[in-house]
């Protein structure tokens, strides 16, 4: 049984610790490339803890605007601000990503968290630890040595994520995680989602599955043509959105 | 006519007299080669790595210079390191000329763009797929290096390969710099030119024969690592 | 089993292999007692320095390491000081070789002939000719295959001369019936045998031969075919490097009577190849 968004009281005081981070605002973002505007002038604020969705048609650009806020892409006009401060290689380090496709290296899965710890300056006899408790945590304690790329699609995704949970990041961004899965896996994946934001972490998740959008979001951020149509909260935007392009994805069609 | 037949036969009867001058000049040729290798291969690995993952001014141009290097002609090769150690040269004063360390110097100037042009073909198409995910983790542009070279690491063994075969064929550049001097520079392919200057055509063969075998050994045990190395996905 | 292979293990291991490689390899830093001498390839394709030179290191404890190249490379190697005593058979480079600064003094030490070589069936007809020159002109006229050495060396020399002599100028014809070959004497009597062609070449190089097929001696006894050897020490004051004591000792070998007797010693099928002739010392 999913669980339905909760409310905010339910958060334990890390929510409020990645208030430094947080509100995270997009002014005038535009980026384009060969003269094509693929991000066109968005303005956005994130300032509550919890799941944010970004959704959107195909090609509209979330993934664009999901690199942007990582630090991935640099901008063409406009500012990205975490917590008033701008993008920098320390505030990466306070995020991490998940990609579509699971991007895993040539070691067994707990060597691929133990690497990415020491990327992170985590001592040497501390990252083992550390990678058996992510494992155990995606419940794949039990393929800690099997060679990361022989794994299950499905089990891939879970081993990304569990990485970048190892790292315990402030903010994680998720790009249509579960865009290939089945849904056990995508079962497994949302919840640990779940328990991520129990523990204060700020997800921005981009999907464009309805069903997870809705299973997952505390607000929902509505991307077409490179542009911000809406931001508003979960139960308002599903009920009533604002927007004709909105309301024809909600209703199923192609919105071109 | 030559008879091969007759080559054959030699090879056979010299491996298997186990000619003290013949395990000589195998034992020379595999050392002055495969540490050549060994040292090309460290430079070679990080000078392809860095040349992958950094953006510099001139980048191209070194990209471009390394590929030509490969198709450097091991006796223009020996001709540059001869120059440079003949006691009338720069660096005479190390007395190098006509020792093995003097064809290990030239062979590391042959199979080094090799390794370093091969790497560096290896590290970007991993790091197309690993980029931003390595960017994202936090990866300094000297991790990501490092990274890289481990992860590809089965692949890279056969930039080494390809580096070990030109060294253990040319005869050009050892010839120049090590003078072929018997018990001392003498290797399996300057005793080749050596017998065959001599018309001892049938030894020439047989020596020929038994260089090609152990490049063909040398190279089946490297696939066979690979062919283990896919099995548990680590290709 | 896949854990083993871990960064850190490779690393050492490799680390091991190449040290290791690495210290089995001077091999030549260890010998110190050795000199270097800059000689031909027909003298070293004849087999006589495998002959002698162990005879001087029992006696000396002195290695001999000889780089085989054609003369006028030796002498070349010798300027730059890449050796310690030249040992050539050239006598007019080698007495400029002196004269000029390079090397200390000239000290003859044997001698042998070249004869022409060629095929059993003999296209110019030269077989039994007296005089050297003759046979050239006649391989000229028949515009039969000739192989030079073309490479500078004291060969080479020899048979430039003897051209002149027939008044003929065969680089005209080069890469026509006269091909230059620009290598040592064992590679172009094999371009010879593979031409079915004539070649010049000293009597020692040629019974060392191996590749012979039905290719006979077809011209010898010429005066003009008398092809001497001398032996010089590198000018120890051009090159510090040079060994001269050692370099001496191995001339003073090499033209007293060890040395003389170890190279009238040297025979192939019975058949001696170099005729020493030092002056005696005084």
């Amino acid at each position: 049984m999913l669980e339905q968004p909760t409310s905010l009281t339910a958060l334990d005081a890390r929510a409020l610790s990645s208030g430094r981070l947080l509100p995270l605002e997009l002014k005038s973002l535009s980026l384009e490339t060969g003269g094509r505007r693929l991000i066109d002038n968005v303005d956005l604020r994130i300032s509550e803890p919890g799941i944010s969705v970004i959704m959107g048609p195909n090609g509209a650009g979330k993934s664009l605007l999901l690199r942007l806020m990582h630090g991935l892409i640099v901008p063409t006009e406009g500012a990205i601000l975490w917590g008033g401060a701008t993008m920098d290689g320390q505030i990466r380090r306070r995020q991490a990503m998940v990609f579509q496709k699971p991007v895993l290296l040539r070691r067994t899965a707990a060597a691929n968290i133990t690497h990415a710890l020491g990327l992170r300056g985590v001592a040497r006899s501390e990252r083992g630890a550390r990678a058996i408790q992510a494992l155990q945590a995606a419940g794949l304690e039990r393929q800690a040595f099997t060679p990361a790329r022989v794994l299950s699609g499905g089990e891939q995704q879970r081993l990304c994520l569990a990485r970048a949970l190892s790292l315990d990041p402030e903010i994680l961004f998720l790009d249509e995680p579960t865009a290939s899965l089945d849904p056990a896996s995508t079962l497994a994946i949302e919840r640990l989602l779940i328990e991520a934001k129990h523990r204060g972490i700020k997800v921005i998740v981009v999907t464009h599955e309805l069903g997870q959008a809705r299973r997952l979001a505390q607000d929902v951020i509505f991307v077409h043509h490179g542009r911000m149509i809406e931001h508003q909260p979960a139960p308002c935007f599903f009920e009533q959105p604002e927007s004709d392009a909105a309301r024809a994805f909600m209703a199923g069609g192609l919105v071109l | 006519m030559l008879d091969l037949s007759e080559a054959f036969r030699a090879a056979l009867r010299q491996i298997a007299a186990l000619d003290p001058q013949l395990i000589e000049i195998i034992g020379l040729s595999l050392r002055v080669t495969l540490t050549a290798v060994a040292i090309a291969t460290v430079i070679g690995f990080a000078l392809g790595g860095v040349l992958a993952v950094y953006r510099f001014p001139g980048r191209g141009a070194v990209a471009a210079l390394l590929s030509a290097l490969m198709g450097l002609p091991p006796v223009v090769a020996g001709l540059i390191v001869y120059l440079l150690l003949s006691n009338a040269g720069p660096l005479g004063v190390l007395q190098l000329l006509y020792t093995p360390q003097a064809m290990i110097i030239a062979q590391v100037i042959l199979v080094t763009p090799i390794v370093a042009a091969l790497t560096r073909q290896t590290c970007e198409d991993l790091l197309e797929e690993y980029r931003d995910q390595l960017r994202s983790l936090g990866a300094s542009s000297a991790s990501i290096v490092t990274t890289l070279l481990w992860d590809g690491r089965y692949r890279l063994t056969t930039a080494v390969l390809a580096g070990f075969g030109r060294a253990i064929a040319e005869v050009g550049a050892v010839m120049i710099v090590g003078g072929n001097i018997d018990h001392v520079t003498r290797t399996m392919t300057t005793a080749i030119a050596l017998e065959t200057s001599k018309g001892n055509i049938a030894l020439a063969l047989a020596l020929g024969m038994i260089l090609l075998v152990i490049a063909l050994a040398i190279n089946m045990a490297l696939m066979g690592i690979r062919r283990l190395a896919s099995h548990f996905a680590y290709a | 089993m896949m854990g083993v292979c871990t960064r850190r293990n490779v690393l050492g291991l490799a680390l091991a292999g190449l040290a290791f490689l690495a210290c089995g390899v001077p091999v030549a830093w260890t010998a110190d007692n050795f000199i270097i001498v800059q000689s031909t390839t027909s003298t070293q394709n004849s087999g006589l320095f495998e002959h002698i030179l162990p005879l001087f290191t029992k006696k000396t404890g002195i290695e001999v390491r000889v780089v085989a190249v054609g003369t006028g490379q030796a002498l070349k190697n010798a300027k730059n000081g890449d050796g310690d005593v030249v040992l050539v058979h050239s006598e007019p480079d080698e007495a400029k070789f002196v004269a000029d600064g390079w090397g200390v003094k000239r000290y003859p030490v044997m001698y042998n002939d070249f004869i022409i070589v060629g095929p059993a069936d003999d296209p110019a007809k030269i077989a039994r000719l007296k005089q050297a020159p003759e046979a050239l002109k006649r391989i000229a006229e028949a515009k039969a295959p000739f192989a030079s050495r073309a490479d500078d060396s004291g060969t080479h020399k020899a048979e430039l001369k003897l051209w002149q002599a027939a008044g003929i100028d065969p680089k005209g014809a080069s890469g026509n019936w006269y091909l230059e070959t620009g290598s040592g004497m064992g590679a172009t009597l094999n371009t010879a045998v593979g031409k079915r062609g004539y070649a010049l070449t000293d009597r020692a190089t040629w019974l060392a031969f191996a590749n012979k097929h039905d290719f006979k001696v077809l011209v010898e006894g010429d005066d003009k075919l008398f092809n001497q050897y001398g032996v010089i020490l590198v000018n120890p004051e051009r090159h510090q490097n040079v060994k001269a004591k050692e370099g001496q000792a191995f001339i003073d070998w090499l033209t007293g009577a060890q040395g003389q007797a170890a190279i009238a010693a040297y025979k192939i099928d019975g058949q001696q190849l170099f005729f020493p002739n030092a002056r005696p010392q005084s």
